[in-house]
């Protein structure tokens, strides 16, 4: 077990991948200078220059190449540079990466990761805070990840490279140095498609993903001073939704708050609430809470406090679940 | 003004040298009388309502077929929905071209070692794959490329930008084909490109560009050959242009009458890429009424047991539409598929 931050675990995990020949790094800045956000440090100089690869500044070139190199046999991991530049190669995503196996019936297949860091909190610059993971997890024939902690990030990451579909491993910008933890020294994964119960607990249970766990954390250990037994799930993976793990906790909770940065309208946290209407309906004991950024454009650094979802803001509807 | 290549005249004469002997010329000949069929029988069988819309290719069959002619098994092409010729040539089906017609995704599943992806419908991305895939055949150590092919319209598109600039910068083995046909549905290509030619734009991204008559299939040939075999030793990618033309319709459900008028096509029609070939073979005594006749009942038939073969399959089930999304299938998704079959397509 080595400590490690997010971002060196998601490197550790890189190198890992790349030591599979079919496996190829592309991108903007991934190589000489170990990508923005020093995700891909020292990978150029160990594996060499066909294989991490410094891209032109073409996201529909990147994501396009990478898929014909997945037809084609290899194991592309493809970097986006922040979410907000994702939409130049969204027609390349929607209408070729995500449905090639059903055109083909099987015949041709795409397994390759696009790596996109997310989400605000670092006052970045317009464009750079973008949480917009509900326009992929609407897109029929992909995986949508987004780990929380360095041990799920490498585990994820891995299971990411070795799965025979395309993936959208969303990295939470703001937890690629604060989140840290332990990382094991041998190599393995962490299953797409299951959420993990973080902490059991038997009032309420709060379902958050990536960056808004530290917040989703953050509540529970204050909650659980007014005597509130919060059970807190990790989500992990977006699409396959682990419905499974979340109905179990509210059917013996009875009560959910659903917890992401993204915008309210028809953000991901509205299928989780659909879901447990759906299924769990008289198992519930208060209305299903969300808490979510606005339907804003994400504000600049100045006024980015008041968008992102903050603990008091996830008290406060635990707490109003709990009045009834 | 680039020079356009030419090697076999309208009149059916060798104003250059010819890349293949007599005997190659009679096949390339066979293949596009035979695509010619398959084309006219497609727009026949949607004019009964037994396919869906089609887009037909008539006048480009030397642009598709010399351009393909010299590809290997391992190589790969990404093609459009107006490629069939070339498509067929390379092993793809007339069963599973038709079926794709139909309006059925098992058209899309040519059979195993056949590296042609299924047509692209969207106009450009495809563009970009074929570097792609050409790259990986690079990194894994094979002297395979990868040809695509497109239209006048689609270098209009971003794509074409991202997808040249990457090939001229990695030196990818991809040679890009442009069917300039005069015609994006209703707009000519004046009105695409304020370049003189599409061939030149390759000058931008640091690869040759050739401008090729493209309904000489003996310069088409050329020009691919020289192409395919400066890509499989490692130099980089090429832009070709087939200047052609689109004698009918951009698809069924057209009526260019509306944007151009018949002499436009009438002139192209004596440019027609199979009559030069045809001239040709005859002064050569290699051409008969009877050879003619032949290659044509054998066309017939072939397509004639394809489109048999394509009817006779059953539409899915209400659960099969789910079966090939995912390698494994998600629970969420057989919780929907179970439920779609029970309540069926009601």
């Amino acid at each position: 077990m080595t400590e490690l931050n997010m971002a060196q675990a998601l490197n550790a995990g890189l190198d890992r991948a790349l030591t599979d020949e079919r496996v190829v790094l592309l991108g903007e800045d991934v190589g000489q200078t170990g990508g923005v956000f020093r995700v891909s440090d020292g990978l150029l100089e160990k594996h060499g220059a066909d294989r991490v690869i410094d891209t032109p500044v073409s996201e529909a070139g990147i994501v396009g190449a990478a898929y014909g190199m997945a037809i084609a046999g290899l194991r592309p991991i493809a970097e986006i540079q922040f979410m907000g530049f994702s939409y130049p190669a969204f027609d390349q995503i929607i209408s070729h990466v995500s449905r090639i196996r059903n055109r083909s019936r099987h015949r041709f297949t795409a397994p390759l990761v696009i790596r996109v860091p997310y989400g605000a909190g670092i006052g970045a610059a317009e464009h750079h805070s973008e949480s917009t993971e509900a326009l992929y997890a609407h897109i029929p024939g992909l995986k949508v990840v987004v780990p929380s902690t360095p041990h799920d990030a490498y585990g994820l990451l891995l299971a990411a490279v070795d799965d025979p579909d395309p993936v959208i491993f969303l990295e939470p910008i703001r937890l690629y140095r604060s989140a840290r933890g332990e990382v094991p020294e041998e190599p393995y994964t962490v299953d797409i498609g299951t959420a993990m119960v973080e902490k059991p607990g038997s009032d309420v249970t709060i379902i958050a993903y990536g960056s808004m766990m530290r917040e989703a954390r953050a509540a529970v250990s204050e909650l659980a001073q007014d005597g509130v037994d919060v059970e807190l799930i990790d989500l992990r993976t977006i699409v396959p939704f682990d419905s499974e793990t979340i109905l179990e906790s509210v059917t013996k909770t009875g009560r959910a708050v659903v917890v992401h940065e993204a915008p309210r309208t028809a953000g991901f946290g509205a299928e989780i609430a659909a879901q447990i209407y759906e299924n769990a309906f008289y198992s519930l004991l208060a209305p299903v809470e969300r808490v979510t950024g606005w339907d804003t454009v994400v504000p600049l650094r100045r006024a980015e406090r008041h968008y992102v979802p903050s603990v008091d803001r996830i008290v406060a509807a635990v707490s109003r679940v709990m009045e009834t | 003004m680039m020079q356009m290549l030419q090697i076999l005249n309208t009149a059916g004469s060798l104003v250059g040298e010819s890349p293949v002997d007599d005997a190659s010329i009679r096949d390339l000949y066979a293949a596009m009388v035979t695509a010619r069929i398959y084309d006219h029988k497609a727009t026949a069988l949607q004019r009964q309502g037994r396919l869906a819309t089609y887009a037909p290719y008539e006048g480009q069959e030397a642009a598709q077929i010399g351009a393909v002619a010299m590809l290997e098994p391992g190589d790969w092409l990404v093609a459009t929905y107006r490629d069939a010729a070339a498509m067929h040539s390379r092993g793809y089906p007339w069963t599973q071209l038709l079926l794709t017609r139909t309006g059925d995704e098992r058209g899309g599943h040519p059979p195993a070692g056949v590296n042609v992806l299924p047509p692209s419908i969207t106009v450009g991305a495809h563009m970009v794959h074929a570097v792609g895939l050409g790259w990986a055949e690079r990194l894994k150590g094979t002297d395979a490329v990868a040809m695509t092919m497109f239209g006048d319209g689609a270098t209009s598109e971003g794509d074409f930008h991202e997808a040249m600039n990457f090939a001229g910068v990695y030196r990818t083995p991809t040679i890009f084909v442009c069917q300039n046909n005069g015609w994006a549905i209703s707009m000519p290509t004046a009105g695409q490109t304020a370049s003189e030619t599409i061939a030149q734009k390759a000058d931008g991204y640091g690869m040759p560009g050739e401008l090729v008559d493209g309904n000489d299939v003996l310069a088409m040939y050329d020009a691919a050959a020289r192409a395919v075999d400066r890509a499989r030793r490692g130099e980089g990618p090429t832009l070709i242009e087939a200047v052609t033309h689109r004698i009918q319709g951009h698809t069924t459900a057209d009526d260019d009458g509306r944007y151009r008028s018949a002499e436009d096509t009438a002139r192209w029609a004596e440019r027609d890429p199979l009559e030069r070939v045809r001239r040709y073979l005859e002064a050569a005594a290699l051409w008969s009424q009877q050879w003619q006749e032949g290659i044509e009942s054998a066309a017939t038939a072939a397509i004639e047991a394809a489109v048999e073969e394509a009817e006779s399959l059953e539409p899915f089930t209400t659960g099969e539409i789910f079966d090939a999304m995912y390698a494994e299938m998600p629970q969420p998704l057989a919780t929907q598929r179970t439920g779609a079959a029970e309540t069926g397509s009601t």
